[in-house]
């Protein structure tokens, strides 16, 4: 079993196309850790060079304690799901899960047990004769999990690997990646843009952004203590909202409203951070509480989404789905100062 | 079918012409004609013409009757279209596996990353360009027994004795060989390349993680990617190669004693030299049914395999 870690590792790409930036992160063994960011933050050169498809510029990658910068993607013991999956087209399931198996010399009866359970268990048993081309989307995304699978490495890579599927399978498959990562005691890294695979699947998040590692943490504090604007923005749907306040002692002034922070933050100027759902439909006397014009209603069943102003800000409001608002409205919403945010101006990292 | 037109058809109102041109096989066969013609008048009359020449005792000028199999007897006695025959076999054969080899080897280099990588890739093409006369005539240079560059080279700095390359039977047919292979192989090399070019790298990088070498990427890989198009430029290449005319009848045509004859210059000097076009006809038609053969078996090798 093995953990991975990467220390001040660079990639450039001819062309000075600077690809990841100094990246040092550890990866604990067993752990699934997500890497996530918009596309071309670096996420997927990242796992690339830990797979040994592409050179390191500077730093190194360790699997376990060895250092592999240059030791072949053969003799890394780690297996790879591609996002276009890359099965080969001319051969069969059975063939293209047993590949990796058969490069290494491994006994013909072993290659046979393991395809088979690992078809089992992917419920792929009656497709091992076909081709890919004679798959549906979901199949194939199996077939190439299958295949990392059957090699039984101690690093599985995936970069994207359900990016390719339809919503409702890709929540299966998120459920079944959960599965197989706890039946396998293996360590997954799993390169995705999307903050609910991110949020949903990840022991601990990585979040980047041009190639630099904004935070690592787990998602519940990824979400509850975001280590700067970017990533409060980019975790978390509707995105917090960002309301430029001055400071002055606890006091945070907005345009349309102010309101007292728990403590002193010691900036003057700065973004305030409240994610929807810190605003309630029940403001107590005495607490903060602000205004909303109201200008769109969203109404989700389960939630209730109300857009709007207050002062010169947009505001966004998570409310019970029961509240009777019409756009046009004013609303007397409560903001819960326990779940605020404070981002310095100038390094927009958080404060409070 | 839109629901509007189905609707107006269930009404009557819609001709029963509308309904042909939406069936797809009529509409097909319909599209085919005119193909169908063009190939009957450019392609089917000159063979049947052809063949019906091979069964007559027709004569430059003259236009015969039918014999039946006479012309076809009288070839099996003649040991110059022996020699033709098996040729044409050796030609045909030698050539294309040193093609095919030399190909591949020319499209996985041409497929890395080098500089001047453009350029070197058209110059490459260059002996398929040359119009064959012309670089037929160049080799024809070489292999002079006074002026050959490839003699001066082997004298000068290999210390080899002069060969008469054309002048010998045991040298002539090899001589032959060089140049249609060196004619040859920019065709493979560049077909195998782009059949190269369409397989994703990430196969390559899937199978590389997967461990396999890079001999085993190339046999577990390359090679049956590019099946379809290896099967495709080999019986190309075949069936020009068993035709071939211009090289050697302007290399050697027959010289030495007949001994490089291929069936097609055989087939001019009897007919169209000697005058025999019923003969040379019949002698040109022998590898028809040989290359019949080969092309199914390809065709339906290509297919089931799918
Ligand atoms: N082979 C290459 N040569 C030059 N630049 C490259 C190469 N591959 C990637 N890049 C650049 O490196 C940066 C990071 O690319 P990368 O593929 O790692 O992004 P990503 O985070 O995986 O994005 P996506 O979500 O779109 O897959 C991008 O700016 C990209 O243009
Ligand atoms: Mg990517």
């Amino acid at each position: 079993m093995a953990s991975v870690s990467y220390e001040n590792v660079t990639k450039r790409y001819s062309g000075d196309t600077l690809a990841v930036d100094n990246l040092s992160l550890e990866v604990k063994d067993t752990e699934f850790m997500v890497l996530v960011g918009p596309s071309g933050c670096g996420k997927s050169t990242a796992l690339r060079m830990l797979a040994g498809l592409e050179d390191i510029t500077e730093g190194q990658i360790k699997i376990g304690d060895k250092v592999v910068n240059d030791m072949p993607p053969r003799d890394r013991d780690i297996a790879m799901v591609f996002q276009s999956y890359a099965l080969y087209p001319h051969m069969s399931v059975y063939d293209n899960m047993a590949f990796g198996l058969k490069m290494r010399g491994t006994p013909r009866a072993d290659i046979e047990r393991r395809v088979n359970t690992a078809a089992d268990v992917l419920e792929l048993g009656p497709l091992l004769k076909r081709k890919p081309r004679q798959l549906s989307g979901g199949q194939r995304q199996r077939v190439a999990l299958g295949r990392a699978i059957v090699r039984e490495p101690q690093v599985f890579l995936l970069d994207e690997p359900l990016s390719n599927l339809d919503a409702k399978l890709r929540v299966q498959t998120r459920i079944e990646l959960q599965k197989q990562h706890r039946a396998l005691h293996a360590t997954f890294i799993y390169v995705t843009h999307d903050q609910v695979e991110a949020m949903t699947m990840g022991d601990r998040i990585a979040v980047m952004r041009d190639g630099v590692l904004q935070q690592v943490a787990p998602p519940r504090e990824i979400y509850g203590n975001p280590a700067n604007m970017y990533v409060a923005g980019f975790i978390g749907s509707p995105t917090m909202n960002f309301i430029p306040v001055t400071v002055q002692g606890k006091t945070a002034k907005a345009s349309g409203f102010e309101l007292e922070l728990p403590h002193a933050p010691g900036v003057e100027k700065g973004t305030l951070g409240i994610r929807p759902e810190a605003l309630t439909e029940a403001p107590v006397a005495g607490h903060a509480g602000l205004d909303l014009k109201v200008e769109v209603v969203e109404i989700l069943g389960s939630d209730q989404f109300l857009y709007g102003t207050v002062g010169g800000d947009s505001i966004t409001a998570r409310v019970d789905p029961h509240l009777k608002v019409q756009p046009g409205d004013r609303v007397r919403l409560g903001v819960d100062t326990r779940r605020l945010h404070l981002f310095d101006s100038a390094t927009e990292k958080a404060v409070l | 079918m839109g629901a509007a037109v189905r609707g107006l058809e269930a009404r009557g109102l819609m001709g029963p012409r509308v309904r042909i041109l939406d069936r797809e096989a009529p509409l097909g066969y319909l599209l085919l004609v005119p193909l169908l013609l063009l190939l009957g008048l450019f392609l089917a009359y000159p063979f049947l013409f052809g063949i019906w020449l091979s069964v007559t005792n027709a004569q430059i000028g003259d236009n015969g009757h039918f014999v039946g199999a006479a012309n076809y007897q009288y070839e099996r006695s003649d040991t110059v279209f022996i020699q033709s025959f098996a040729n044409t076999i050796t030609y045909t054969a030698v050539t294309t596996v040193f093609k095919l080899g030399l190909g591949l080897l020319m499209a996985l280099l041409l497929n890395q990353v080098f500089p001047a990588q453009r350029f070197v890739r058209a110059a490459l093409l260059l002996p398929w360009i040359i119009p064959s006369v012309l670089s037929t005539l160049a080799w024809r240079w070489m292999f002079d027994p006074t002026f050959s560059v490839v003699n001066w080279v082997a004298l000068h700095y290999l210390h080899l004795p002069s060969v008469n390359w054309l002048g010998t039977t045991s040298t002539a047919l090899v001589s032959l060989m060089i140049v249609n292979t060196w004619r040859g192989i920019p065709f493979y090399g560049i077909s195998f390349l782009a059949g190269l070019q369409t397989i994703p790298t990430e196969l390559y990088e899937a199978a590389r993680v997967d461990g396999a070498t890079r001999f085993q990427q190339f046999r577990q890989i390359t090679l049956p990617m590019l099946r379809p198009i290896l099967v495709v430029v080999l019986l190309l290449s075949t069936i020009l190669t068993f035709g071939d005319f211009t090289l050697p009848y302007v290399l050697t045509n027959c010289a030495p004693y007949n001994s490089t004859c291929v069936l097609s210059t055989w087939a001019f000097q009897i007919g169209v030299n000697g005058g025999y076009i019923g003969i040379g006809a019949a002698i040109s038609l022998v590898l028809f049914p040989l290359l019949s053969i080969i092309v199914a078996g390809v065709l339906i090798g290509l297919r089931s395999r799918d």
